[in-house]
């Protein structure tokens, strides 16, 4: 291999002796392999090549075993894990195509252009399989919002978001954002795609067709983001702040040409394979796309635009520059192609050549700089099964009784702490800087349990939700994954959806520690099961390891993103209390369950014991009913019982539609654990009298427990148990606590 | 009548502009690229919002020296009906088609959520069929729609009613005198931040904006039909 | 060549929401002293002449039709041979 002309860089001999490799995230082991695979030393160019490729972001090479466990085929999964995005059959050859990926830790160092070009590339993802994307979410967590770091990256996270989003014109339309120590200094940052496609459309990223020309798209290649990828796949610590050079920076209007003159090209039915550039930027894109054909590729540097002078190979191969994407058509079609990028202002030079003989081959100032084999870059990465172990507090949790609280009096007093919550509190401050709006399909908006987005042209409509609560999974990573899939489906299915699939995110801590290891088991196989139960498969999704600050790791988080078909529009539910009279029923069973609670956090601040229990089989029967209730056209309101248990999702109804309720309860239980236990399977909700008999025909009929709990109407919250008053409080108070609760921590004030 | 709805790069709110004409006015519309030099086939003429040119420098300031910037003048001269949404507002500033500039909102946030209007002016074109100081519901989604003009060029607003909205309970951006949209002294041209295209159904949550459009086309069938007849 | 800075900051007599944002900022630092605070923007423009005069016409041209918008903002600038 010729030796780089430039003498900057260190020489194959040297990377080797003074074990350069390891700077790039390489391991000893891995060295010898690559070298085995080249059947020499790598050089400079090649070494960092492979480091990319053989990251944790790239290879999976950790979390592959886990990975292996999600059941990703059903009936009308299309496209499954592997490409871009998955893609899910909705009827009337269309099909939508949704991801979710993380930005954790360029938003921890620069959260502005972290988050934002964390949206930018989900979307790529979404329009690279030919799809148009819809609709977008986020979920999100920050540390106590009391601290003002805490406060700087949770305002910078939320204007990236806003600020890419806003301009490249797709509507932000839900999402979570949560508020835990464990987040401080990581926070996380997911963001979810949602687009739409017709069957003939999907593409594939796949370098077709020996001896087709290869083109790149979007702004000249700078010299950003360099090792993002590696970046990404390492503990955060007080160096971090010094790589913030690895922090790309984006241009959504660049990215709205770039969509609009790839899905016009895409259209014109001459494209054979098509991906974007995301993590390791060229690198990435071409050796995948070289792969999944079987094929090899060329790639003439020189033709590859750059912002800077004097680019080595090195730095154009794993440059994470954004907005760029490449493609593979036939030659006769060039004029074609270049006609269509004229119209948006931009070009597309031809930058390779798909080749028979398997390699990567790098091609600069007429020298081969760079020969590697494509099959060991994609394929040959090491798979490690890491040692595993059950965490000591695990183990002591389990004997815990969390209800050995002292019960708490004033409910009222704890209700409006609840609802000051962060976690809890009206999350306007955030989607109010979202247009939530642009394109006019949003039916149901942000803050309610899912966000609902019509299909133009149809009588359908797409329901999307993000959810995960990483205490229940702290406290048991198996029953936490499983309630995250559980939560998720219960929301869909309350704004009159049928879940569909998941797409997931795992945010966890660092797997070489065997604890977390074992978090990651666990969790996977919670989220696996629920997915079997409740049948959605995993049709994509994204690992993000590593997540750890001063104080250890973060609560594992396993982030599920949801769709669901509402098959007829009428069918769209949202949690708000409607008409005074309508009656309130709670589905589901109340059990003492207050461990990883709300109320455990803000009134004994803390987080311990077991989590809730949750039975799939019942939390598949009470979906069935609420869905075929909701499709009757019986129901007027349906809510979630989630975090802050029954008082909270009471009182949410009641906000959101600017109306009391007088609320009965029956239950042998404490009243603070009655009202704030987090119970699984629980759904509030609201019908007209004239649907009541039906109602209580058809679900004594099923296997659900249900409690006839009292009327909506008038200006106050009043909750009785055992004829006793234990919260009375006005709707006008409680929103105002709910509503003002982000924005006055975001004013300095204290709470 | 026959609508053209202009696209420049970063237009982000064409489609929303072109299926609000299609489903309230159900008359002809077009979209018409940002570099044609023609718009003598338009009776009306749509500038969407979105971020044109990435509102790169100023919001609107690149956009005004698109080609179809010349034919929009001369059809604002010719006394077409020219309705500026959001975007379309801020380029129809930078184009000096109407007086006052755009400032960052007063919070410095985007701010997207439905904002209640008091219609000041229905006397024009654009808003015949509301009542006069009625209030509607028509949504915001603008970092810089904080609109300002000198105490003299306010002073003239006023007195010859060109002030057409007004924020009604709320101020979402610091606007001078709550101002929300304005017209011409011809009262052809119209610019407003709220998006009426974004209102035009109940399960949008608002379908105020429906009247802009029926008000549009029941002043062109009137023109229309006293052309006809004289 | 000559290059041309150009500042343009938004009229004293115009609310700079973002000038008061970064001041009340400042203040909250523990920066007393500061009075006043104007955001605005900064533009290097790189011209392709030694006419000096020719330059200083041209630029102003570029800040009076594009560069700034005189109803909000005024501008200056510097030029120096390269």
């Amino acid at each position: 291999m010729t030796q780089l002309s430039t003498a900057k860089e260190p020489t194959a001999e040297q990377i080797e002796s003074l074990q350069l490799y390891k700077q790039m995230g390489v391991s000893d082991h891995e060295f010898e392999l690559i070298c085995s695979f080249l059947g020499r030393k790598p050089n400079y160019t090649e070494i960092g090549v492979f480091s990319v490729m053989w990251s944790e972001h790239c290879a999976y090479k950790n979390s592959k075993p886990i990975l292996s466990r999600f059941p990703t085929t059903g009936e009308r999964v299309l496209v499954g894990p592997g490409e871009g995005a998955g893609i899910v059959d909705i009827g009337d050859n269309q099909a939508v195509v949704f991801k979710i990926e993380s930005h954790n830790h360029p938003s921890a160092v620069e959260p502005f252009q972290g988050a934002a070009t964390g949206v930018g590339g989900i979307i790529r993802d979404i329009f690279s399989m030919g799809a148009r994307p819809i609709a977008l979410l986020n979920s999100l967590r920050f540390g106590n919002l009391e601290n003002d770091r805490v406060k700087y990256l949770f305002e910078h996270v939320v204007s990236g978001i806003a600020g890419y989003g806003n301009c490249i014109g797709i509507p932000t339309v839900g999402g979570e954002v949560m508020f835990d120590e464990s987040y401080e200094g990581n926070p996380l940052v997911n963001a979810m795609c949602v687009g739409l496609i017709d069957h003939e459309d999907i593409q594939k990223g796949i370098a077709k067709g020996i001896g087709n020309p290869v083109y790149y798209v979007g702004p000249a290649t700078g010299r950003d983001g360099i090792h993002g990828a590696t970046f990404a796949s390492e503990e955060l610590n007080e160096d971090s702040d010094s790589k913030r050079p690895s922090v790309q920076v984006g241009d959504p209007f660049m990215e709205k040409l770039v969509m609009e003159a790839c899905l016009e090209l895409i259209q014109s039915g001459i494209v054979l394979g098509i991906q974007d550039m995301g993590a390791a930027g060229l690198t990435c894109s071409s050796a995948e796309m070289a792969s999944k054909a079987g094929n090899g590729m060329e790639l003439y540097l020189d033709q590859v635009p750059q912002r800077e002078e004097g680019m080595t190979p090195y730095e154009m191969m794993l440059s994470e520059s954004q907005e760029r994407m490449l493609f593979v058509i036939e030659e006769q079609h060039e004029d074609q192609a270049k006609a269509i990028f004229a119209k948006w202002g931009l070009d597309c030079p031809k930058v390779g050549k798909v080749t028979d003989d398997g390699n990567l081959t790098l091609i600069h100032h007429g020298e081969k700089v760079a020969e590697m084999p494509v099959s060991a870059l994609v394929d040959e990465c090491p798979v490690y099964e890491k040692p595993s172990q059950v965490p000591a507090y695990y183990q002591e949790s389990e004997s815990f009784d969390s209800t050995k609280y002292e019960e708490i009096q004033d409910l009222n007093e704890a209700l409006e702490r609840i609802l000051a919550s962060p976690t809890v509190a009206s999350k306007e401050w955030v989607y109010h800087q979202y247009d939530y709006m642009v394109r006019t399909n949003t039916a149901i908006h942000p803050g309610s349990d899912a966000a609902v987005v019509a299909i133009e042209g149809s009588n359908k409509a797409l329901a999307m939700t993000t959810d995960c609560n990483g205490r229940y999974v702290y406290l048991d990573p198996y029953v936490g994954g499983k309630i995250a899939v559980s939560e998720a489906a219960r929301n869909v299915v309350c704004s009159g959806a049928e879940p569909l699939a998941i797409t997931d995110n795992l945010n966890f801590g660092s797997p070489e520690k065997p604890e977390i290891f074992w978090q990651l088991e666990q969790a996977a196989d919670g989220v696996s099961q629920a997915c079997e139960s409740l049948s959605t498969p995993v049709i994509g999704g994204n690992v993000s390891l590593y997540n750890e600050n001063a104080n250890g790791a973060i609560y594992p988080t396993p982030v599920i993103g949801m769709v669901g078909l509402v098959h007829d529009v009428n069918h769209m539910t949202t949690q708000s209390f409607k008409t005074a009279g309508d009656v309130i029923y709670v589905l589901g069973e109340t059990k003492a369950e207050l461990g990883g609670s709300e109320f455990q956090h803000v009134v004994f601040g803390k987080t311990e014991g077991r989590p809730p229990e949750l039975d799939l089989q019942k939390e598949k029967a009470l979906q069935a009913a609420v869905l075929h209730m909701i499709q009757s056209g019986w129901i007027n309101s349906a809510h979630d019982c989630s975090e802050g248990g029954l008082a909270t999702a009471i009182a949410e109804s009641c906000i959101s539609g600017g109306i009391g309720a007088a609320v009965e309860v029956d239950m042998d239980l404490r009243h603070d654990i009655a009202m704030f236990s987090e119970s699984q399977s629980r759904i509030v909700l609201s019908i007209q009298p004239e649907w009541q008999t039906q109602f209580e025909t058809y679900m004594s009929e099923t296997n659900v427990p249900w409690q006839n709990i009292g009327e909506v109407g008038g200006e106050q919250l009043q909750v009785k148990k055992q004829h006793e008053v234990i919260i009375d409080a006005s709707v006008s108070r409680l929103t105002a606590i709910w509503k003002e609760a982000i924005p006055a921590k975001m004013r300095g004030e204290q709470s | 009548m026959h609508v053209a709805v202009l696209v420049f790069p970063g237009s982000n709110c064409d489609v929303d502009c072109y299926k609000a004409v299609e489903q309230t006015m159900e008359q002809p519309v077009s979209y018409v690229w940002h570099d044609k030099d023609d718009l003598t086939a338009y009776d009306g003429i749509i500038i969407p919002g979105g971020f044109s040119y990435g509102d790169y420098l100023r919001s609107g300031s690149i956009a005004r020296f698109a080609p179809v910037m010349s034919a929009l003048v001369k059809a604002a001269e010719e006394g077409k009906w020219i309705l500026g949404i959001c975007n379309g507002f801020q380029i129809l500033l930078e184009a000096g088609l109407l007086p006052g500039a755009m400032l960052k909102n007063e919070n410095l946030k985007f701010q997207c959520f439905q904002s209640t209007l008091t219609v000041e002016n229905n006397q024009t074109v654009f808003t015949s069929d509301y009542e006069h100081q009625e209030k509607i519901t028509i949504p915001i989604a603008h970092g810089e729609g904080n609109y300002y003009c000198d105490p003299q060029t306010l002073a003239q607003l006023e007195q010859h009613n060109q002030i057409v909205f007004r924020y009604a309970d709320h101020n979402p951006n610091g606007s001078v005198d709550h101002i929300a949209g304005i017209c011409n002294k011809q009262g052809n041209v119209l610019g407003m931040m709220p998006h009426p295209e974004r209102a035009i159904h109940d399960w949008l949550g608002s379908a105020d904006g429906r009247r802009m459009f029926t008000s549009i086309l029941k002043a062109w069938r009137e023109h229309h039909d006293t052309v006809i007849n004289s | 060549m000559i290059n041309a800075r150009v500042y343009v900051t938004i009229k004293q007599s115009v609310l700079d929401p973002q000038g008061n944002a970064v001041q009340n900022s400042l203040h909250s630092m523990g920066f007393k002293e500061v009075e006043k605070v104007r955001v605005g923007k900064f533009l290097e423009i790189k011209l392709d002449t030694v006419d000096r005069q020719e330059a200083e016409k041209r630029v102003r041209d570029m800040c009076e039709q594009l560069l700034a918008n005189t109803v909000i903002e005024d501008y200056r600038f510097e030029l120096e041979g390269l």
